[in-house]
């Protein structure tokens, strides 16, 4: 990270320019992920028109407010160099079990805590697979995520509909801020808010705290970080707990926005979360990475999907070949930034 | 210590080191629930153009698809890595075939082309595994995802969503046909099987695998060569899913896009680790990895045979997975080896004091 002094003089023209690119190489990521951002709505503006409007581009962050929170999750534990591959899973089985509870009779707001809480214990069954067990993080996540896609799909194999007047589906609901012409309105969904303070949340215990330089320093070497006396095991309990908690809660918004849930809900999210993750500028290996670089990726990714309903010409079976590509493509790209830095 | 004094113990513990023993004694205790439930679970006929009929023969069937990509699977874990893509690869395999054969006329000769094509498509996707493994360096698990999400994607993108059907006589035969009274496809799995043992116990290339899978740098300074190595396992294994995708469409002749192959990652991982290769990689075992597949196969029928809702099954076999994982761990080996220990003790002291 770029925790070093600026460089001397910015007078010294070119070169200090690239020193300072040089030093900032890990952004680089990320900044590319802004540019595309950026470029793929000035292309859909040119190409397809109605996407530099209010309606669109809430809608843009209440489609993909499910994705943020995997996304934040996910950044956590790649950056510990690990990785959760059962987010989709536990998505599916959370929010099948979930609507099944309320639509059973039970109160829903208690039905919603469970549902986080079904995250949390995924979470932590794959965190004490890792950290006592010593299994590999992608075969401990992999055996959740078949088990969370198993217990959803002994649950129920057809799609569960929530009552049309529980509750949960105000967490769906839009909240217009800004009136404006016709359908162009400035709208959020607590959905929205939800994710905000899941980001605000994570920026500050990433940037902010101990736990957050401890997560940074098990993914740059974990030797080092246990030599250094870093509370490591904990930490590492920790990541998987937030990132299986945090799919719960996305099982919760996903689910309020939706109305209905099934146990084929969130299949290849977990692809969606690590390219969202990845393209933000995390690396996959560990120790770099930003929060906020997670959520441009995530609405990457949304974008990518308006601009392929726009253009009708590509089929949407098509979405994730390009996520896989896109993921790809910025992986390659990481290595050889790393390649270059290491030189 | 007290090894000698223990003979009984020494030869389980010997039986208890071949891990595929007790996949047999799994699918005997499967057989024996099966043949509980119905005494004539186990019996042969002869069908009406003299091939076996009954249910060993059906669970033979089920399993080709399963020993093929366990095979390939056992492969790429023996050099630390995984396959993720094998269940995406045997869909994107039906069809490509499926479509091809739709418009092709029903000849022996398309039929082999189709089987070409497959082959060619297959290795392929195996191939673009390879290279981010090998060169690029991505870890298995992330290109294979790729894959393994991208080809179900492929496979729809191949079919236009649709779930393509076609008629030709000599494809179907692969699954459906019989040799020497045994079904095609379960004798094609066993001959594949057999040879991919042949060709790397028979040869120094299963012990490098195994040396990349303990320590590659090792494995570097030890002159093998790492990179040609990792490509041609993950094109083997993509090869291999290949033609497990033919067997499991030719049956019915139709690929379903979103089923076919559908979590048979899940199968494969557990045949191998049922069939005592670990996942961390450096060691594997073939035979066992045909007998995981054969329990798996033997599981699949017991669960609807016995009319139990088969959508429990794969919940049932992610405990499993995670149970071995457990077994095969550090932690969990020590305990087990401090309790023997305890256990030994008293009769140390014995010895001493005689």
């Amino acid at each position: 990270m770029s925790t070093l002094t600026a460089p001397p003089s910015e007078a010294r023209g070119a070169r200090a320019l690239a020193k300072r690119l040089s030093l900032h190489l890990d952004t680089l990521p990320t900044a590319a992920a802004v540019t595309i951002f950026i470029g793929m709505i000035v292309y859909g503006e040119a190409a397809y028109g109605r996407i530099v409007q209010f309606n669109t581009l809430s809608n843009l962050l209440i489609n993909n407010a499910h994705l943020i929170i995997l996304a934040v999750g996910l950044t956590f534990v790649i950056l510990t160099g690990g990785i959760d591959l059962s987010v989709g899973a536990v998505i599916a089985f959370s929010s099948v079990a979930g609507v099944m509870l309320m639509n059973a009779g039970w109160d829903p707001w208690l039905a919603m805590g469970l549902m986080v809480l079904i995250g949390t214990a995924f979470g932590a069954a794959s965190g004490v697979l890792i950290q006592y067990f010593h299994v590999q993080p992608f075969i401990a996540t992999l055996a959740m995520m078949f088990l969370g896609r198993g217990l959803a799909s002994i649950l129920s194999t057809v799609p569960e509909r929530l009552a049309d007047d529980s509750p949960v589906r105000e967490l769906g609901t839009q909240i217009k801020l800004y009136d404006g012409p016709k359908v162009n309105d400035v709208a959020i969904t607590p959905g929205v808010i939800i994710a905000a303070v899941v980001v605000a949340a994570a920026f500050f215990v990433l940037h902010r705290t101990r736990t957050g330089r401890t997560v940074y320093a098990i993914g740059g070497s974990e030797q080092s970080a246990a030599l250094m006396g870093l509370p490591v095991p904990a930490t590492k309990m920790w990541v998987y707990i937030i990132s299986g908690t945090l799919a719960g809660l996305a099982a919760v918004v996903y689910t309020a926005r939706l109305g209905s849930a099934q146990n084929i809900t969130g299949i290849g999210w977990e692809l969606d979360a690590i390219a969202a993750t990845v393209i933000g500028g995390t690396l996959l290996t560990g120790g770099a990475g930003f929060v906020l670089g997670s959520v441009v990726g995530a609405l990457v990714l949304g974008l990518m999907n308006v601009l392929i309903t726009r253009d009708g010409g590509i089929p949407p079976e098509a979405t994730t070949i390009i996520t896989g590509g896109i993921l790809l493509v910025f992986v390659l790209l990481q290595r050889a930034v790393l390649a270059r830095r290491r030189e | 210590m007290s090894a000698n004094a223990h003979r009984p113990a020494e030869a389980l513990k010997g039986l208890v080191r071949r891990q595929y023993f007790w996949g047999i004694v799994a699918i005997a205790l499967l057989l024996l629930v099966n043949l509980i439930k119905d005494p004539g679970y186990l019996a042969f006929s002869i069908g009406s153009s003299g091939n076996l009929v009954g249910n060993v023969i059906d669970i033979l069937r089920a399993a080709a698809p399963i020993i093929l990509i366990a095979v390939g699977m056992c492969l790429v874990v023996a050099t630390g890595g995984i396959d993720l893509s094998v269940g995406s690869v045997m869909v994107v395999a039906g069809a490509v075939s499926m479509e091809f054969l739709s418009g092709a006329p029903d000849t022996v000769g398309s039929g082999l082309a189709a089987i070409g094509l497959v082959i060619a498509v297959s290795a392929a996707l195996g191939a673009v595994n390879g290279v981010l493994v090998s060169v690029v360096g991505l870890q298995p698990f992330i290109s294979t995802l790729v894959i393994m999400l991208a080809g179900r994607g492929l496979a729809k993108v191949i079919t236009g969503g649709q779930n393509t059907a076609a008629t030709n006589e000599s494809f179907r035969w692969i699954a459906n046909g019989y040799v020497l009274g045994l079904p095609v496809v379960f004798l094609l799995a066993l001959l594949l099987a057999l040879a991919m043992g042949f060709l790397v116990r028979r040869s120094a290339l299963g012990l490098m695998l195994e040396a990349i899978g303990m320590d590659a740098k090792a494995a570097r300074l030890a002159g093998v060569n790492r990179r040609a190595l990792l490509f041609t396992v993950y094109i083997l294994g993509g090869v291999l899913a290949g033609f497990a995708g033919v067997f499991a469409t030719a049956s019915v002749m139709t690929v379903d896009v979103s089923r076919t192959g559908y979590q048979l990652e899940l199968d494969a991982i557990l045949a191998v680790v049922i069939g005592g290769t670990s996942l961390a990689g450096g060691k594997f075992n073939i035979t066992g990895a045909v007998v995981g597949a054969i329990l798996i196969a033997t599981l699949d029928k017991t669960v609807v045979f016995l009319g139990v809702s088969s959508s429990a099954t794969p919940a049932f076999k992610a405990v499993v997975i995670v149970v071995l994982c457990l077994l095969q761990s550090e932690r969990v080996r020590r305990a087990f080896r401090q309790r023997r220990a305890a256990t030994a003790r008293p009769a140390e002291r014995e010895a001493v004091a005689a």
